[in-house]
């Protein structure tokens, strides 16, 4: 009898298998595009359109030692080295049309939405004139507000239907908007599994390795509009929450502290971040960066609602009471966070997120400079230093708490 | 536990840093007997040098050392080490003994600055350091030094014999360095280019300080706090009182050998 696979290797599986379809569909002759992160997949998913992230390839050059390679050479053809890594390597592949770690099938058009970056619209743009071939936007204007209001909905929601009607004219494939409703409904499904998958790192101890959000979330990215994503997400969400009834963990070795990991993981050197935790009995049990490939709505105003909420897309207030409510929900002891030299999205108000958030939760915080998929930024002995002065407040003040108990 | 010394407890301190390498030898966790500073860091013969001199100063022998523990850059490879700690919680540790009741420390050590908040009991309670920049740090007024043929040590004398400050607006150091070359070739009096990399290291700093919220009293270690001119654009930038101490360069190392001396006892 064929033993029961894990969550891990199905999602796994379904990663490689979302990867393929796009290149089939690109080897039958349809029309496939490259397409922003938090670009309402929805659209795509109902209409049946293939496309791949540019943004997923950056993190798997990334993490597979190409990243350094790739940026260098986007370098030399004249981009800027401050620009997001993902960017230099996307611009480097649209150029040299390979890449050792990983490829991707070269678009027939562009889907970019500004919600995750606003930097990527220059991306893009740079994109669809250098390939000569047209971008479609969705615009999601930053919230400056608490809450995303009518008029923003009524523009989002416009913006939608052409973006529609375009990919029609494209493609040559029909929007069927019953299909489009099956597809919220299997979203729901997904996200929803996802983020319960996420929420049972709330136990203690966590049922598993934080950094197992960054190998698993690709397909929460990529493919939860799919009946297979939400089954995969199910099944993990199923084994975490079965792990936590029992006590039990992946994590290697005693969970001594829990933090809060702030921002985009760094590929390159995902390895050396997570030992200089682990090593210490930290565990990762809180992160934004895992529930933003989430989305939950009931109806379509709500999905339009639900994409302006991505978090580089919110006002500050909302950007720090996601990172508080989740600090105090998962327990934290500390967070780290990851000054990020690609994002200027995500790292221009780190200093003053990471002042506040330490004010409403009163845990020790330490920063580090690193880069999403550049390896230069990053200083091993820097990170070490940190991470080894935050495990020793954090073990001082756990001291403290136990005998004072 | 004993030593060759009797019932004397003597614990060693290192602090192997990027630009130096300091040892000091406590003698039961109270009396300095013993201390060096070698101006060579982690990867050369330096901490060698500064361990081998500070046993010589103390006349005493490895096995007399109760408990050794290093700190710094360099402290994962220091092999006489027993213990090894971060150089935050050593400079807490340091700071809390040399200057009872502080709360915020800077230190400014060779490749980067750090601001240490410490709770009331005189525990590290957070902290934060700078950013891969080297701007602000002692590495940054060593190569302003170097361009003014001057030695690190003779800055702060020489800021004293200002008059006013040449401004000085870069915080990257290469480029600093091209505005102290340009304010050379205008003939701006090396004094006053000297005043203004200090105001250019001290904004820099400040910045640092203010992201963990100034609370008073505030004390500066490392070897920078030996400078004067840094020490006073600092509090002018900051607006307080600093202190300071004559082996403020020696905190980390004293706050290693201090926690040597507690584990020794535990």
């Amino acid at each position: 009898m064929e033993e029961k696979k894990s969550a891990k290797v199905i999602l796994r599986e379904l990663q490689d298998k979302i990867a393929q379809d796009v290149w089939d569909a690109k080897n039958r002759g349809e029309k496939i595009g490259w397409c922003a992160s938090n670009f309402p997949q929805e659209i795509t998913t109902a209409m049946g359109i293939q496309v791949t992230y540019p943004e997923n390839m950056g993190a798997a050059v990334g993490a597979k030692g190409g990243g350094q390679r790739m940026c260098e050479y986007a370098e030399g053809m004249g981009y800027s080295n401050d620009l997001c890594s993902y960017s230099r390597i996307n611009f480097a592949y649209a150029d040299l049309k390979e890449c050792a770690e990983q490829e991707i099938p070269m678009p027939d058009f562009l889907l970019c939405c500004n919600n995750i970056c606003n930097c990527m619209m220059k991306w893009y743009e740079n994109l669809a004139l250098e390939l000569d071939i047209p971008l479609l936007m969705i615009d999601i204007p930053h919230l400056d507000k608490y809450t995303c209001d009518e008029d923003r909905i009524r523009y989002i929601r416009a913006q939608f239907d052409d973006c529609v009607r375009q990919l029609e004219e494209i493609t040559g494939k029909k929007m069927d908007w019953d299909h489009f409703r099956e597809v919220m409904d299997v979203s729901q499904r997904s996200s929803r599994a996802w983020l319960r998958a996420i929420a049972s790192m709330s136990a203690t101890p966590s049922p598993f390795s934080g950094f197992d959000i960054f190998n698993n979330m690709a397909v929460a990215c990529v493919g939860r509009g799919t009946v297979a994503a939400a089954e995969a997400f199910e099944a993990l969400a199923d084994e975490y929450e079965e792990l936590a009834a029992k006590g039990e963990t992946t994590f290697k070795g005693e969970e001594k502290h829990r933090i809060l990991f702030e921002g985009i993981a760094c590929w390159a050197n995902l390895r050396f971040t997570y030992k200089a935790l682990q090593s210490r009995g930290i565990n990762l049990t809180a992160s934004v960066y895992g529930p933003a490939f989430s989305f939950l709505y009931q109806n379509m105003d709500e999905l339009m609602a639900a994409y302006a909420y991505v978090p580089n897309s919110n006002c500050f207030e909302r950007e720090l009471e996601m990172r508080v409510k989740d600090a105090i929900a998962h327990k934290v002891d500390g967070a780290v966070f990851h000054m990020n030299r690609s994002c200027k999205n995500w790292s221009g108000n780190l200093y003053e997120l990471e002042r506040r958030f330490r004010e409403e939760t009163g845990v020790p915080t330490v920063m580090f400079d690193g880069d999403q998929s550049d390896p230069r930024v990053f200083s091993e002995a820097q990170y070490e230093t940190r991470v080894e002065a935050l495990a020793e407040i954090m073990d001082e003040r756990k001291r403290a708490k136990e005998a004072q108990a | 536990m004993g030593n060759a010394m009797g019932t004397d407890i003597y614990t060693l301190g290192a602090d192997i840093g990027s630009a130096a390498s300091k040892c000091v030898i406590l003698k039961n966790g109270a009396e300095m007997a013993a201390s060096t500073v070698e101006s060579a860091g982690a990867g050369t013969g330096g901490p060698a040098r500064a361990f081998e001199g500070v046993l010589a100063k103390a006349g005493l022998r490895r096995e007399d050392i109760a408990m050794i523990t290093a700190t710094g850059y360099g402290r994962n490879s220091f092999a006489e080490a027993d213990l090894v700690i971060s150089e935050l919680s050593a400079h807490a540790i340091g700071a809390a003994a040399f200057f009872p009741g502080v709360r915020t420390v800077i230190d400014i050590g060779g490749q980067d600055a750090k601001v240490l908040r410490l709770t009331e009991a005189g525990v590290l309670d957070n902290f934060v350091m700078n950013d891969k920049c080297a701007a602000g740090t002692g590495r940054f007024l060593e190569v302003m030094a170097r361009i003014l043929e001057l030695d690190v040590t003779q800055l702060g004398d020489m800021d004293g014999k200002a008059e006013q400050s040449a401004g000085i607006s870069s915080t990257c150091t290469v480029f600093a360095e091209s505005e102290v070359i340009s304010q050379l070739a205008k003939g701006t009096p090396i004094p006053e280019i000297v005043r203004g990399i200090h105001e250019s290291a001290a904004v820099r700093t400040a910045s640092l300080v203010r992201r963990m919220n100034l609370v008073l009293p505030a004390a500066v270690t490392g070897g920078v706090a030996q400078n004067r001119g840094m020490i006073r654009a600092l509090g002018q930038e900051l607006g307080c009182e600093l202190m300071i101490s004559p082996d403020s360069q020696l905190c980390g190392a004293y706050g290693a050998a201090l926690h040597a001396y507690r584990k020794a006892g535990q």
